[in-house]
């Protein structure tokens, strides 16, 4: 119909040529949808299977947790992220739902600990501080145990040793917490080689439990007779012994700490378990105390004053610690109408079994043979006796010692416990030796020596005077006479020199004389050696020599 | 369509893609070259429909990952963070910048989806050979096609960020899986719009030559 009006022009068009043309498949097309459906697909599938497993946290608060932002991280690789946050039913706390990746699913265990990485400035430690400006994570300690769990309890706070390291741990038990906390150091030889991890009353109220970590390789120096104390602070004590100041290090006195050591001897013997059980004592000295199993009461009776004796005070067998004192008490006896002071005391029979080189065969232990040995040691002198062992504090303790020339006394097994005999303390003895002298002396009529000593020195003063006058007197009166009798003296002298003079007649004279003397004597010899020889010439005359 | 209206085909008339020259074409009208330059000749795009079928399909599949998979992963000194488009909408929104996350949202969000609507449109009413309203279809069409390479603004946004911020350990950014889907969603949609023969529009289903 429009070829009427336009048909000179359309009717020159030439006709197209027609070409054998091979048809491309309007199906190829089609591989574009399928390519794109494959990578979809493969995507999906991937997301799928890289899906890792949803778990709840509950934490008390979601301070610093964000949904969609906060992740989970472990050893600072993220392996997972917060999804939401929703309150707990009870509203107690909030639960935070996490998405973890494919790899955590075997570590979805029971011991497995989750916690909020914030920044934290506790116990001398300061943590977290990387969180300040990327906002806080939750950090993750994979457990170990085979149960399965999906809804796990978050810390509150951090723990101190994560499971990834090398160590045991061991409980403690103790009377009181002291200023331990979380995170206290644990000394060895004053090392930091662990620390408290946890810390709980005890279920029946008496004493503490301690969870503490003590690193490899030092854990292999812990063994059952490894001993522990707290050592925090300073401890000073002040006891029979003096004062003592011990610490182990700065940060111990700021925030407490526990240090152990091994018995010397004791090294080689194999380490202790796992989650061992220890005692914790309140210093070293108590920790390394002998840990004694038998412990005996005994009382002792003592009649004079007991302050200074304190609960705990020693019981010393010359020099050496043998028990203590459990308690003190006063009675009076009716007897006597007198107080006097029962003191209760253990001995530790272990320490002087340990003394006994070795045990023979007669060497009773049963309840017999220990009667039978008191009983000897008390006739051999064995008392106790209240020594003082600080002049300064005046601390006493008890000193069970052999004596000489005491009373005899007998143990009193009828008692409970039964009653070793005591006689007076050193110190006591002197104490009533000085009251005595004192006494004494205070009954010496002092004012009246005193009186008469002043007499004395007053006639004394009076001779003094006299004596004077005397002296002056003569000095008066006397020494012209006396002048006069020397000069008499002299001349006499004189005569007597010119006298006896070599020279002088007297002499020559008197040398004669001697001269005859001696031929005197000699005459006389002969006259008495001849009648000595010849008596009877005496009477018949000198006979004549037969010669 | 008035009466008025007439079309090469009506007429048996087809023009060269190669040289503009009027053919005659004989029988079918199917295998034919041009008489002058030998380009082939058809009357509408061969196979228009499946194709745009084709690519919008695949276009549809891939818009999947591209909106649940992250699209940039940004990594800082205190951590990292991989965003979806939805989220990077989002945390603008939050953050205060309205008007950044209006923009996003429509030129990667609104735009693709509305692209991919029309097209399922337009390809069904093809189908049905609807007559009715070819000229509001065949606006709606232009309209399309002008606004296909807008919708790569996302992918513009994170391939500038990837080259700009490489500061290795203070801040890095990397372009997630979803990036690459999101592009070939836009280019598969391009391809869509341009593999549809808006000629089309405007014949009942009868005249289809395909």
């Amino acid at each position: 119909m429009y070829e009427g009006s336009r048909g000179s022009v359309l009717e020159d068009v030439p006709t197209a040529v027609a070409v054998k043309k091979r048809r491309s498949s309007p199906q190829l097309v089609w591989v574009i949808p399928i390519v794109a459906a494959l990578i979809g697909g493969w995507l999906a599938v991937k997301t799928i299977l890289e899906k890792g497993p949803t778990i709840t946290i509950t934490f008390k608060t979601a301070e610093g947790l964000e949904a969609g932002k906060t992740k989970v991280k472990y050893k600072n690789v993220d392996v997972g992220e917060v999804k939401a946050i929703k309150l707990s039913k009870d509203r107690q706390g909030v639960v935070v739902i996490v998405e973890l990746v494919k790899e955590a699913e075997p570590y979805l265990v029971g011991d497995t600990r989750f916690w909020v990485v914030r920044p934290r400035i506790a116990g001398g430690q300061v943590s977290g501080l990387g969180t300040l400006f990327s906002g806080s994570y939750i950090g993750v300690d994979l457990g170990k145990s085979g149960n399965k769990l999906r809804d796990f309890v978050g810390l509150e706070i951090p723990p101190i040793v994560t499971g990834d390291v090398p160590g045991r741990q061991f409980m403690l038990h103790a009377d009181t917490l002291g200023s331990l906390q979380i995170g206290s150091p644990v000394y060895f030889r004053q090392e930091a080689v662990g620390s408290v991890t946890a810390h709980e009353v005890n279920k029946d109220g008496q004493g503490v439990t301690f969870m503490i970590f003590i690193n490899a390789p030092y854990d292999q120096y812990v063994n059952a007779d490894t001993r522990f104390w707290n050592a925090s602070g300073i401890d000073v004590t002040l006891d029979a012994t003096g004062v003592k100041v011990d610490t182990q290090s700065i940060v111990s006195i700021l925030i407490g700490g526990i240090a152990f050591e091994t018995l010397v001897g004791s090294v080689r013997q194999p380490p202790a378990e796992e989650n061992h059980e220890f005692l914790l004592a309140n210093d070293r000295a108590a920790a390394m105390k002998h840990q004694d199993t038998v412990a005996v009461p005994f009382q002792f009776h003592f009649s004079q004053s007991i302050r200074g004796l304190s609960i705990g005070a020693p019981v010393e067998f010359r020099g050496i610690v043998v028990g203590e004192v459990k308690s003190i008490d006063i009675e009076l006896t009716e007897a006597h109408n007198e107080f006097r002071f029962p003191v209760g005391v253990v001995l530790y029979p272990g320490r002087l079994l340990a003394m006994l080189k070795s045990a023979t065969s007669e060497f009773r232990m049963d309840e017999e043979g220990r009667r039978i040995r008191w009983d000897a040691m008390v006739t051999k002198g064995l008392r106790g006796q209240l020594r003082t062992s600080n002049l300064l504090t005046g601390q006493l303790y008890v000193a069970l010692d052999t004596f000489r020339d005491v009373p005899e006394a007998k143990m009193d097994w009828t008692a409970t416990p039964p009653i070793i005999p005591t006689v007076a303390g050193g110190l006591e003895e002197f104490q009533s030796t000085l009251t005595s002298i004192a006494k004494k002396i205070e009954r010496m009529p002092l004012e009246q020596i005193g009186g008469d000593l002043h007499q004395a020195l007053q006639s004394f003063n009076r001779t003094l005077v006299s004596t004077e006058q005397a002296v002056k007197r003569l000095d008066k009166d006397l020494a012209p006479t006396a002048k006069s009798t020397l000069d008499d003296a002299r001349r006499m002298l004189n005569t007597v020199d010119r006298t006896l003079a070599s020279d002088a007649p007297l002499q020559q004279d008197l040398r004669t004389s001697l001269r005859e003397l001696s031929r005197a004597a000699e005459s006389f010899r002969e006259l008495t050696d001849l009648l000595e020889r010849q008596p009877e010439s005496l009477i018949r005359g000198k006979k004549e020599s037969k010669r | 369509m008035s009466d008025s209206d007439v079309t090469a085909s009506q007429l048996g008339l087809c023009v060269c893609h190669g040289c503009g020259g009027l053919s005659r074409l004989a029988g079918e009208g199917h295998d034919m070259c041009c008489r002058r330059c030998g380009t082939a000749l058809h009357l509408r795009k061969p196979n228009s429909v499946a194709r745009t079928w084709a690519f919008l399909i695949a276009a549809y599949i891939l818009y999947v990952p591209a909106n649940v998979l992250p699209m940039m992963r940004t990594g800082s000194l205190f951590g990292a963070q991989s965003d979806t488009i939805m989220s990077g909408v989002a945390y603008l929104w939050h953050s205060g910048s309205w008007h950044l996350a209006l923009v996003v949202f429509i030129a990667s969000i609104l735009i693709p989806l509305t692209k991919m609507f029309s097209l399922t449109f337009l390809l069904i009413s093809v189908q049905r050979g609807w007559t009715e309203r070819a000229l509001e279809r065949t606006k709606l069409y232009r309209v399309l096609d002008f606004v296909g390479p807008w919708s790569m603004l996302d992918v513009y946004v994170v391939t500038i960020l990837v080259a700009l911020v490489q500061l290795k350990t203070l801040a890095t950014i990397q372009p997630g899986p979803a990036a690459a889907a999101f592009g070939a969603v836009v280019v598969l949609t391009m391809f869509a719009t341009m593999a549809l023969d808006p000629r089309l529009l405007w014949e009942p289903k009868e005249n289809h030559h395909v």
